[in-house]
């Protein structure tokens, strides 16, 4: 499998080569909400490259990934609130101020996010199955109630910031400029998830999911090695929520709402479970149906419903394995 | 008298009313195969399970070189030098051959915390992956799909995967398990020599294969020890005869 490229290889970059196209052609036709949208499709795919890490490498059914994105989102919510009112965040026992900085932003949502991830993980790996499930939608439950009753920081109606946040060397107000980032951050996550993917902790991972007994008897701890995954998946989902609410300007609890752990669900499915390229493809199908079909009905969720089923049933390989092919190991 | 690799003292487990291991004293000696028998619902298997750690025993001591595990899970066990085959295949059918094997040999440098580099450029877990795999005879299919191999070589690659891992003593289930008199004398071929590598605690229901292999036997009737001895003295053993070999032995 090394050097020739295989089919799935092939249709990764066409995805990549259509996700610059289409805002670069929007760019010059002067459509900036079509770079909106292409900026929506890597955010989402971001928040499932995160979930595909726990779901399709680990096998844990995470109904409760909307907490990452949503601590990522109020990540940057809370520090940029403050600092658009001149307000500090703490004052005791430090001083910890606001910030407009992405990269200040960043580090926080994905720190923030690891560790709930870590805690929830711990707690929730005790589990499988659908009882993994349950207490994972359960934790998401508890943030999301939780946001809404924190009336610091706007309760139900959420935070709006009202200036994006800045990026050193460039204007981030300019959508084509922050399209770019979103991108280069995905693009840097896929080639890391790539690496880790063919890396030891891969492998032992992806026996884990599959044999988790045989995993024990050759001296590894199954569940330490699914709490991993689980803490790197909730680390990126994490920034992708951060982003996400840098592209909307606004958070709100609803971005901790298990909808949303169930639509990142969802995009993993469309695209494709366990494959490199599954979540980039399922948020850019997710995106132009919500787009077109939703300009057509307001009952354009019937059909992904249809589509969906079609998948689950005749290719269980999402669009990932119908077009670009059986899954070849990772060698 | 030389030290035994494994051992285990007073086994004693029960679920309920239902006494599985009862006082079970066991010893596996370096070179030998000592192979365990008895009918369905003896036992066996929950033995096997107290041994590797999957089950922790109600009373008794298990031993892994003189040193006392009973209190350590299956992963650490393992750490330790023992390695185990399942009845059932228990192999990640969605890798490779070669995939498998690698990840026996990342038990056995228990470094799994490597995120970046690729598995398959290592060559400490190639070379001892490789090794196991041409030791049991898979070189060649070492890129198969493990969904895609015979059944028969799915029971090589579970012996391999044991010989990936620092083994001081094998726990074996069943490895001749729906393998037919080809595979099974193969295999035992095989078995025979792999007693010079570690000792072999054998748990076997193909009686032609534990008669040839066994350097002694233990017969196990209702969660107990019945017999120990070479197989001349269980084959003339009066009570095995009545429990469980039947007249044809």
């Amino acid at each position: 499998m090394n050097g020739a490229m295989n089919r799935e290889a092939w249709l990764n970059l066409a995805v990549l080569a259509g996700l610059v196209a289409v805002p670069l052609w929007a760019l010059a036709v002067d459509e900036p909400f079509t770079i909106t949208l292409a900026t929506r499709v890597a955010i989402l795919a971001l928040a499932a490259v995160g979930l595909n890490i726990a779901l399709g490498l680990g096998g844990l059914v995470s109904l409760g990934h909307a907490v990452f994105f949503g601590i990522g989102g109020y990540a940057m919510g809370i520090l940029a609130h403050h600092a658009q009112t001149y307000t500090a965040v703490a004052e005791w026992p430090v001083l910890i101020e606001g910030t407009k900085s992405m990269p200040v932003i960043w580090v926080v949502a994905v720190v923030t996010s690891a560790l709930a991830a870590l805690v929830i993980g711990v707690l929730s790996l005790r589990t499988s199955g659908v009882y993994f499930i349950m207490i994972t939608l359960a934790f998401g439950q508890m943030f999301f109630y939780f946001a809404i009753s924190w009336s610091a920081y706007g309760g139900e109606d959420g935070l709006s910031i009202y200036v994006r946040n800045g990026f050193p060397g460039l204007n981030t107000l300019v959508p084509i400029q922050f399209f770019g980032l979103c991108f280069a951050i995905l693009c840097a996550v896929l080639w890391l998830n790539a690496r880790l993917m063919r890396s030891p902790f891969g492998l032992a991972l992806n026996a884990a999911r599959q044999v988790p007994v045989r995993v024990e008897t050759v001296g590894l701890n199954p569940v330490r090695l699914k709490l991993v995954a689980f803490v790197i998946s909730g680390a990126i989902t994490g920034l992708a929520g951060a982003l996400f609410a840098d592209l909307n300007r606004f958070v709100s609890p609803t971005m901790f709402s298990w909808q949303f752990s169930g639509e990142i669900i969802i995009l993993v499915i469309l695209g494709g479970v366990g494959r490199l390229f599954g979540p980039v493809v399922g948020a850019a199908v997710f995106v132009l149906l919500e787009h077109w079909l939703g300009g057509l009905t307001e009952f354009w969720l019937i059909w992904l419903g249809v589509i969906l089923l079609l998948i689950v049933l005749f290719a269980r390989g999402g669009l990932v394995g119908l077009l670009g092919g059986r899954s070849v190991a990772h060698d | 008298m030389t030290e035994p690799v494994l051992e285990t003292r007073g086994i004693t487990k029960s679920f309920g009313a239902l006494t599985a291991s009862e006082d079970i004293a066991l010893d596996l000696k370096p070179g030998e195969i000592h192979a365990v028998i008895g009918p369905n619902g003896a036992g066996k298997s929950t033995l096997i399970q107290q041994i590797c750690g999957l089950l922790r025993p109600d009373a008794g001591q298990v031993l892994l070189g003189g040193r006392d595990v009973t209190r350590l899970g299956a992963a650490a066990r393992a750490r330790a030098g023992l390695a185990r085959t399942f009845q059932v295949s228990q192999l990640a059918m969605e890798d490779t051959v070669l995939q498998n094997a690698l990840l026996g040999a990342l038990g056995a440098t228990a470094r799994p915390w490597r995120f970046f580099g690729r598995a398959l450029d290592d060559a400490e877990l190639r070379d001892r992956a490789e090794a196991a795999l041409a030791q049991v005879g898979l070189a060649d299919a070492a890129a198969t799909l493990c969904a895609d191999l015979s059944h028969g070589q799915r029971r090589q690659l579970e012996v391999a995967m044991a010989l990936t891992v620092h083994p001081r003593a094998f726990v074996m289930d069943e490895p001749m398990a729906g393998l037919g008199a080809e595979g099974s004398k193969r295999m035992t071929g095989f078995l025979s020599e792999l007693r010079g590598t570690a000792p072999i605690l054998l748990v076997e229901h193909d009686m032609d294969a534990v008669f040839a292999l066994a350097d002694r036997i233990s017969v196990m009737v209702y969660g107990r020890i019945i017999a120990t001895g070479t197989v001349s003295e269980i084959r003339a053993d009066r009570a095995v005869r009545d429990a469980y070999l039947g007249e044809e032995a």
